[in-house]
């Protein structure tokens, strides 16, 4: 008799938490705040309805999951041999590549329609074009292709505030595109950071990361410079009608330490960087996720505190 | 053996269609709440679908004297 269980042991059935994994909700969880706050702090944001607002974000994040799951199977070769991402569902085995593919070009449908459907055109325009960017231009067309793909693959992760912005205006502004500048110039410190810490992973995977085409030296030097660039964004930020005092002194903070991090990393080598097991370039990694996340959450503090005389210019 | 006995892929099954089945409720839900907000606030509820529909003419005409 045939042993059954033994069979179904090996069964590559998913779990629903795996379909889960398949959206990426850590990068959802940013993206969800992120267009929180670009449509919190966008003008026309008390007249939306709170079941409408929660749709919206709702809408976004599923959207933002569904160019995850496309992104999944399209590099899950590079997944399989890089340390980071070798358990994700795809690669270990647990959900296989045409069902990823079909949940991400599923769930991209239903995000854009629905987002049309909830709020208006601009917004579900927004986020499709969020998603082909994503999904193509990054993920299939750069990636592997350039040094670059940071760069340019930043802006995906930085429409969601424009979006946001989109749902309760149902159009953009220079506010709304400066939230854009500040998550896309941020994202290259931010990356390479990591890659410079994740030693082996993407050389191993050949993906051509301004580590392995450029080296260690320079990439140490462009983080230096994107935070740089990342200043008078920040600022300006602050400066505009969504800013105020609050965010102003946050956000000379937040740079200020960012700034010292960076340029901490840059005064590294790489014997002094191994010595220490990477340390610095680990906390600046970890605090360039509370850099964006204070960011935000300042904002929103500013519009919050405004009804009482308190936030905003 | 009890025939009743399950297996750890029955646990995963039921996992999955116990959260399917709960997203499914949850969209039905929001797309009911959804419906009942634009209907309270007078949003159009038609769009056009090939034929000319009069209740969704918007221009102002001047009645007949």
């Amino acid at each position: 008799m045939t042993d059954v269980s033994n069979s179904l042991s090996r069964t590559p059935e998913a779990g629903f938490g795996d379909y889960v994994a398949l959206l990426k909700p850590r990068v959802m969880s940013l993206v969800v705040f992120t267009a929180l706050a670009g449509m919190v702090v966008a003008p026309g944001a008390g007249a939306l309805h709170p079941v409408e607002a929660f749709a919206a974000i709702l809408f976004i994040a599923v959207g933002a999951g569904a160019s995850g799951a496309l992104n999944m199977w399209w590099d899950a070769d590079i997944d399989a041999v890089m340390r980071r991402t070798a358990g994700r569902p795809v690669p270990s085995g647990r959900v296989a590549g045409g069902e990823a593919l079909a949940v991400g070009l599923g769930l991209s449908g239903l995000s854009v329609m629905m987002l049309a459907l909830a709020s208006n055109l601009v917004a579900a325009g927004l986020l499709a074009f969020t998603i082909f960017f994503y999904a193509v231009v990054y993920s299939m067309w750069l990636k592997r292709a350039t040094p670059q793909n940071i760069v340019i693959g930043g802006a995906a992760g930085a429409f969601p505030p424009v979006i946001g912005w989109a749902v309760a205006t149902g159009g953009t502004s220079v506010e709304a595109w400066l939230m854009f500048a500040l998550i896309f110039l941020w994202t290259p410190p931010h990356f390479w950071a990591l890659a410079l810490f994740m030693k082996d992973d993407y050389h191993r995977a050949g993906v051509p990361m301004l580590t392995v085409t450029h080296g260690r030296r320079a990439t140490r030097g462009q983080i230096l410079a994107y935070t740089v660039a990342l200043v008078p964004v920040s600022l300006a930020l602050a400066l505009s009608s969504v800013g105020g005092p609050l965010t102003l002194a946050v956000a000379v903070v937040l740079n200020a330490v960012f700034l010292h991090g960076a340029w901490a990393i840059r005064a590294r080598d790489e014997a002094v960087a191994e010595a220490d097991a990477y340390a610095v370039e680990k906390r600046v990694f970890r605090f360039s996720l509370s850099y964006t996340f204070l960011h935000f959450a300042a904002l929103m503090a500013e519009r919050a505190l405004s009804p009482v005389g308190l936030g905003g210019w | 053996m009890a025939i009743t006995k399950t297996h750890e892929l029955h646990g995963r099954r039921w996992g999955r269609n116990l959260g399917v089945a709960l997203c499914l409720i949850g969209f039905a839900g929001l797309m009911f709440a959804l419906t009942i907000v634009k209907v309270s606030r007078g949003d159009p509820m038609q769009a056009f679908d090939h034929q000319f529909r009069p209740e969704m003419d918007r221009t102002e005409t001047e009645p007949a004297r």
